[in-house]
């Protein structure tokens, strides 16, 4: 058959609605079976229980749940959870092949385009991305990141069992400084080394993951899980260098002398931003990012087998409706000795911009919401230690530029919170070091670095960025979105840089 | 003879009971430290993360010199560490230099380890013309620490302890305030107990004499990641590791600096003494 040929018969095999809606996949099922399988809920620790540990929350997929839920996907002919996903991970191949029962197959799809599979199963907002865009969204979406958090944990357990022959591809290309391990710098890092590029990151902190190792809770992330999937990165010939302060211990142009070629900013919004009231310096005050970064990087839930201490009183709570506050609050709910944690916001649930299911997990751990609260001092005792804080009662307004209502002050409605820790996670920044180092790169008013946002190239040619450090706080699979884009942006100046080299 | 990998003790001495000087291979530190910059360095893989200021640093051994007391758990496992031991992470040079210029009589006054931290910056105030005085301090003599380093780079000092067992007996502020109304001092810059900087700016503030405090607060990440280490310089929030560490020492609240500094003293204790459990032999020396 010659080509044309092929290609008509396929035109006229295109399967009518009345085939496809019998259409048997790999498992035997019509799409009328599938559709009368309902979702799996997940399997999680109960709210009592979880609040006493730091173990997981959910306890994933049985790999029959993980068959169950699979068979529900419709395998659409124009899949619309692609489109939903930042990574554009082949969703219904993965899916395919756990039908199929071959694992490692839908692993290595998932792998392809997305460096992280087993934390974005975990962390990402799939509701409002390829759940959302499901077919089946209203009447219950397949559970797409379930089923992602199920193949590469389960691949990662096997793997950690048997080790996988891992071929390291042999750089063949130029040098890429990568600077910041997170999920950003992670995502750029791995997409340039599948293209032969000679990639290093340089990350700030002594272990790398950036926000997912600092910011997400071993409640919501294993450790044992992220540190396989961060090991399988370098396997893979990423070179990642811990303890090097972009702008401190090495400089841009060190690292140009040293013939790297690109570079990718990905250093995150690790700057904390503080409320700018009374009393904020008090002891027992922290940023969610200190009081984070004890708890989940330095393991402060383990004091004293882990050295670093976190100092948690009765009541504790935390300013902020954002995942941050939630994982801060959440975290307060299982230290030892917590009798109250509380969440003030001063806009209302529907404004709070966690994910639903954040909200819903702190709700359920008995996380006590203060809508509508607006802090507007920190009480202290003499040695300087907090004791409460004063606060005002707000109501929704007209809407603001964000197009949420605006809340304002209800006149003489100030209370008094009775708290021994303050948690301030009311936003991050990006942090300043590392972009200050490269003269010329612009930077906004909000500090974040500005980028050509089809190339994710800065202002400074063949430095590109990427993740928080260029929109804010934003979400792990943005970012994840980001690097990648950034790669090929890469891929394609540095291919440009060598033609106009050879002329 | 092995060469030297990163991170590894290549000399240490202990320069009283519970001081002791060490210096690490680190060569993309030594190559960029500064006068009042600083490291983070952890002793194991759950250990905290230590700031210490660099003492010296050598381009040529690519070794930075770091010297520390031995207060809490981590400290005293650091301690522990001998020549050919390794430190698990050290990351940096963190912080702003200090800013050396050609002041005229540069004082400095460093009381107890505060002195590892200023020698540095009086050899570069030196190489920069300054005439450099001095004052060093401490409760006794036995816990001055390198004051033959100090009068090597100073073109006069002078010694104080409480009991008067070596130099003046008194306190640091003393001296300082002759030189003071003498109109001998044109610069001061201080490093030590926080309580001591305290009562140097005070010294100073009436004259206006520009002065100096190299502060030591608690730190997390010291890249200016977590707010651990805010100061309130002038009514307004500093993070010591990035807009530090040295700050005008008449803006700087010590009062509630040096209650930041006490937030963690219960958790310090229970490490150390649970610490000093597991080694008697340095029960001794835990106070």
């Amino acid at each position: 058959m010659t080509e044309e040929e092929t290609h008509k018969t396929a035109e006229n095999t295109e399967p009518s609605k009345a085939e496809r809606k019998n259409k048997v996949g790999p498992d035997g099922l019509t799409k009328r079976d599938r559709l009368k399988i309902k979702r799996h809920p997940m399997p999680e620790q109960a709210p009592e229980e979880r609040t006493t540990n730091f173990r997981s929350v959910v306890f994933g997929y049985t790999p029959e749940m993980a068959y169950e839920e699979a068979q529900r996907c419709l395998d659409c002919p124009r899949p619309k959870c692609i489109e939903g996903c930042p990574a554009e991970v082949d969703i219904p191949a993965f899916i395919r092949e756990i039908l199929k029962g071959d694992l490692e197959e839908s692993y290595r799809i998932l792998k392809a385009d997305n460096a992280l599979p087993a934390v974005c199963g975990r962390v990402c907002p799939q509701e409002a991305q390829c759940e959302l865009t499901c077919l089946l969204a209203k009447k219950g979406p397949v559970a797409i990141g379930r089923l992602e958090q199920f193949v590469a944990e389960y691949m990662l357990d096997k793997y950690e069992k048997e080790p996988p022959k891992v071929e390291k591809i042999i750089p063949t290309k130029e040098k890429v400084a990568v600077i910041g391990a997170g999920p950003a710098g992670i995502t750029a890092a791995t997409d340039l080394v599948k293209m032969g590029y000679e990639v290093t990151i340089f990350e700030a902190l002594h272990k790398p993951g950036g926000v997912l190792n600092y910011g997400i809770p071993p409640f919501r992330m294993p450790r044992r899980i992220l540190n396989a999937e961060l090991a399988s990165i370098e396997q893979m010939g990423v070179d990642v260098r811990c303890n090097m302060v972009f702008g401190k211990t090495v400089t841009y142009e060190e690292l140009l002398e040293d013939g790297y070629k690109a570079f990718f900013l990905g250093t995150g919004a690790g700057l904390p931003t503080f409320m700018g009231i009374p009393g904020e310096n008090a002891n027992g005050v922290y940023s969610a990012n200190e009081y984070l970064t004890r708890v989940n990087l330095m393991e402060a839930w383990d004091f004293p087998n882990a050295d670093t201490p976190v100092f948690v009183g009765k009541n504790v709570v935390t300013t902020g409706a954002g995942n941050t506050a939630m994982d801060s609050a959440r975290v307060s709910k299982r230290m030892p000795g917590v009798e109250k944690s509380y969440i003030v916001y001063r806009r209302t649930r529907n404004e709070a911009p966690a994910r639903n299911e954040e909200i819903e997990h702190a709700e359920q751990e008995g996380v006590i919401f203060k809508y509508l609260t607006q802090p507007i001092e920190i009480l202290r005792d003499e040695k300087n230690w907090i004791t409460g804080m004063r606060c005002i009662q707000m109501e929704l307004g007209e809407p603001d530029d964000s197009g949420r209502r605006r809340p304002v002050p209800i006149p003489d409605s100030e209370f008094e919170i009775e708290c021994d820790t303050l948690l301030v996670a009311i936003g991050q920044r990006p942090n300043p070091i590392a972009m200050r180092s490269i003269p010329g790169l612009e930077i906004s008013r909000w500090g974040t670095i500005v980028v050509d946002e089809e190339t994710m190239m800065t202002t400074v040619p063949g430095v590109f960025a990427g993740g928080d450090a260029t929109v804010g706080s934003s979400t792990v699979i943005m970012a994840v979105g980001h690097g990648k884009k950034a790669a090929r942006a890469v891929d394609a100046y540095l291919a440009k840089q060598r033609e106009k080299s050879e002329k | 003879m092995t060469e030297p990998k990163p991170n590894e003790i290549v000399f240490k001495k202990r320069l009283s009971e519970n001081t002791v000087r060490i210096e690490v291979v680190a060569p993309l530190i030594a190559k960029k430290a500064q006068p009042g910059q600083f490291v983070i360095i952890r002793v194991h893989s759950r250990g905290e993360r230590i700031p210490l200021t660099i003492a010296d640093s050598n381009k040529e051994t690519g070794t930075i010199t770091l010297i520390f007391q031995e207060v809490g758990k981590s400290t005293f496992a650091l301690g522990l560490l001998e020549q050919g031991g390794f430190l698990h992470d050290v990351v940096g040079p963190l912080g702003h230099p200090t800013p050396i210029e050609k002041y005229g009589n540069a004082i400095i006054v460093a009381g107890g380890l505060g002195t590892a931290e200023m020698y540095p910056i009086a050899r570069a105030l030196r190489e920069a013309g300054n005439h450099v005085i001095t004052i060093v301090g401490a409760r006794r003599k036995d816990l001055l620490v390198m004051v033959e380093e100090m009068e090597s780079v100073s073109d006069e000092i002078i010694i104080t302890t409480d009991d008067g067992s070596l130099g003046r007996k008194g306190v640091v502020t003393v001296p300082l305030k002759e030189l003071v109304e003498d109109g001998r001092a044109d610069f001061v810059i201080t490093c030590g107990p926080t309580i001591m900087m305290k009562f140097v700016a005070e010294a100073t503030r009436e004259a206006g004499v520009p002065t100096f405090a190299s502060l030591n607060p608690i730190m997390v990440d010291g890249t200016g990641m977590c707010g651990a280490c805010r100061v309130s310089v002038g009514g307004k929030t500093r993070f010591a590791c990035v807009d530090g560490p040295d700050f005008n020492a008449h803006e700087v609240d010590f009062e509630e600096l040096m209650m930041r500094q006490k937030a963690f003293c219960d958790f310090e204790r229970k490490s150390l003494d649970l610490w000093l459990e597991e080694h008697p032999e340095r029960a001794h020396s835990g106070g």
